[in-house]
């Protein structure tokens, strides 16, 4: 029995998720192998070699995988995927965008988002937006999964040393071409890899408010998310939504405020350990999962918080 | 251009639902039903595409039971222009229901799939990456805006970091994403229209396809509950509790 997972990574480091992915086919059993595809991979690839427990590191360098288009990177996996049991990667954008289109090409029915690992064939993965955990076994000869981050502990960045090979060439489809990309740029933590998450709801009125979250979210080292509510009233870029359309999340502290606490918000962040909400609405739901709840208006709580915070 | 948008019918996105208490799945009976909010987004798509001259047809096609057909109705009444229905008792998995659209897409010769980006009962986020292999088709998937001219669709995607564009060679699947539209409400007089509009019901073996699941719910469960915790009475104490019982900051 033996894993490949596909690994996110970015500026020559592997992205938190897939580390959570790898711990994922660790829990498995058998050997893990990681593939580190793209364009100048180099230090990807020796960042992924030092991953504790990975038997090897494939590497797949080339400028047609720069963009992790889905078309050739599929195409890869399927070339790969003879020498595996188990395919993998983390539910990340590109990880959902690209491994159901390797399970199809293998005939093989995915596991969507699998938040625990029973046994080699045996999986437990949220749906109807998390409100129902179901347990599932495939009948599949190989198994193709994306793992819910946020539901493994992702496995420490270093202590490893695996031998890196070259993967063999495989078919590259020229379907679909990058044209570019507009991404959020932030000095700030990445909102699934953050150990502090502070959001802001509806109750944040209006987009120029959400700079009230700033220099808390500063002090605390914490990533900026938001509620659907408020991406939708346009406060926000949806980049930054936390819930089950958006992103899932489970820092060590996340703290929600002028958020109600709609299913879909809960969905995307009650397994944090610990959570706080602030909302001048006593009866908002947000307090029926929140370990610390104050009840008052965000307007005043922020400047004060930020005040409090700033006091040691 | 042809075009065909799958649809689903589902649990309606208003209703909380409830784990069987023989652990078998979700209580469906009695439960209001709906189409998938995101099949909503890509059948107004398609309705804009058509009624901006590069669409010319639009077919929605939904695998499920016989109800099924309120869902394909409700797609006609937003203005699809004939619906077909591969019925089934079986709840399909994404990958029979890929094997499906492809054998229809083989038949109908459609020059782009738009589907919603994900069934918001088994969240699987699979069907349209499937169908897109299956045909060995580009795929845009999570899609914010759509662009049709020269043969190519110009897809702007909602990726992890912000927003990606990329190119697809066509015929392509795209994906529906929250922003790409907002769904109209059909009206009275398309409602009735859409009455007359016709459905073809095919049995999934009619299209050579097999949509025995492979995966097997062994239970369904509650995700466990979270308790409620303590309120605090001021921005000072609770700053205090994290740092000194929470101790997270």
């Amino acid at each position: 029995m033996t894993s490949l997972v596909l690994l996110d990574h970015e500026a020559g480091s592997i992205k938190q998720p897939a580390r959570s992915a790898v711990a994922a086919a660790e829990k498995i059993g058998g050997d893990v192998h990681v593939l580190v595809v793209g364009e100048n991979v180099g230090d990807a690839a020796a960042a992924a070699a030092k991953l504790p427990g990975v038997e090897k590191v494939l590497t797949a360098d080339n400028a047609a995988y720069a963009h992790a288009l889905a078309e050739p990177l599929a195409a890869l996996l399927v070339a790969l995927a003879p020498a595996y049991t188990h395919l993998l990667s983390a539910s990340t954008a590109t990880g959902k965008n690209v491994m159901p289109r390797v399970a199809a090409l293998l005939d093989v029915q995915p596991i969507s988002d699998v938040s625990e690992i029973i046994d080699a064939d045996t999986f437990v993965r949220p749906i109807y937006a998390g409100n129902a955990l179901a347990t599932v076994r495939s009948a599949d000869s190989k198994k193709v999964i994306t793992v819910r981050a946020a539901s493994f502990d992702p496995i420490a960045s270093d202590g490893g040393s695996a031998p890196i090979e070259a993967a063999a060439a495989a078919e590259i489809p020229s379907l679909s071409r990058f044209l570019g990309a507009e991404l959020s740029k932030s000095e700030r933590p990445e909102l699934t890899a953050a150990r502090v998450v502070v959001s802001g709801g509806r109750g944040m009125q209006n987009g120029a408010n959400f700079h009230l979250l700033d220099p808390i979210a500063d002090k605390l080292g914490a990533a900026v998310g938001a509620s659907r509510a408020a991406v939708d009233a346009g406060f926000v870029s949806n980049d930054h939504q936390v819930g089950q359309t958006g992103k899932i999340v489970a820092p060590d502290l996340y703290v929600a405020v002028g958020i109600s606490g709609a299913i879909q918000h809960l969905a995307g962040m009650k397994d944090s350990k610990v959570i706080v909400a602030i909302n001048k609405d006593e009866e908002a739901p947000i307090f029926q999962v929140a370990d610390y709840g104050l009840v008052a208006d965000l307007f005043v709580a922020l400047p004060e918080l930020r005040a409090e915070l700033e006091k040691t | 251009m042809k075009i065909l948008v799958p649809v689903k019918r589902v649990v309606d996105y208003n209703v909380k639902v409830r784990v069987k208490s023989d652990q078998t799945g979700v209580e469906l009976a009695g439960v209001k039903m709906a189409m998938n909010p995101f099949d909503e987004i890509a059948v107004e798509e398609a309705v804009r595409l058509k009624e901006k001259g590069v669409v010319s047809e639009i077919v929605a096609i939904s695998v499920g039971v016989t109800a099924a057909q309120e869902t394909i109705r409700t797609a006609l009444a937003m203005g699809a222009d004939r619906g077909i229905l591969v019925e089934t008792d079986i709840s399909p998995e994404p990958l029979a229901v890929a094997k499906i659209l492809k054998a229809l897409a083989d038949r109908e010769q459609p020059g782009l799939i738009i589907l919603g980006k994900q069934a918001i009962d088994d969240d699987m986020i699979a069907t349209g990456q499937m169908l897109a292999a299956l045909l060995g088709w580009s795929q845009g998937t999570f899609a914010s805006k759509i662009d049709i001219a020269d043969g190519t669709a110009t897809v702007t995607r909602e990726v992890d970091g912000g927003l990606e564009t990329v190119a697809l060679t066509m015929p392509a699947i795209i994906t529906a994403d929250l922003r790409l539209n907002e769904p109209r409400y059909a009206s009275l007089p398309n409602i009735m229209k859409a009455r007359k509009k016709p459905i073809d019901i095919v049995k999934p073996a009619d299209l050579g396809v097999d949509p025995s699941p492979r995966l097997t719910t062994l239970k369904v469960v509650e995700p466990p509950k979270r308790q409620a915790g303590k309120k605090v009475g001021s921005v000072a104490e609770l700053v205090d509790k994290l740092r000194n019982e929470a101790k997270v900051i």
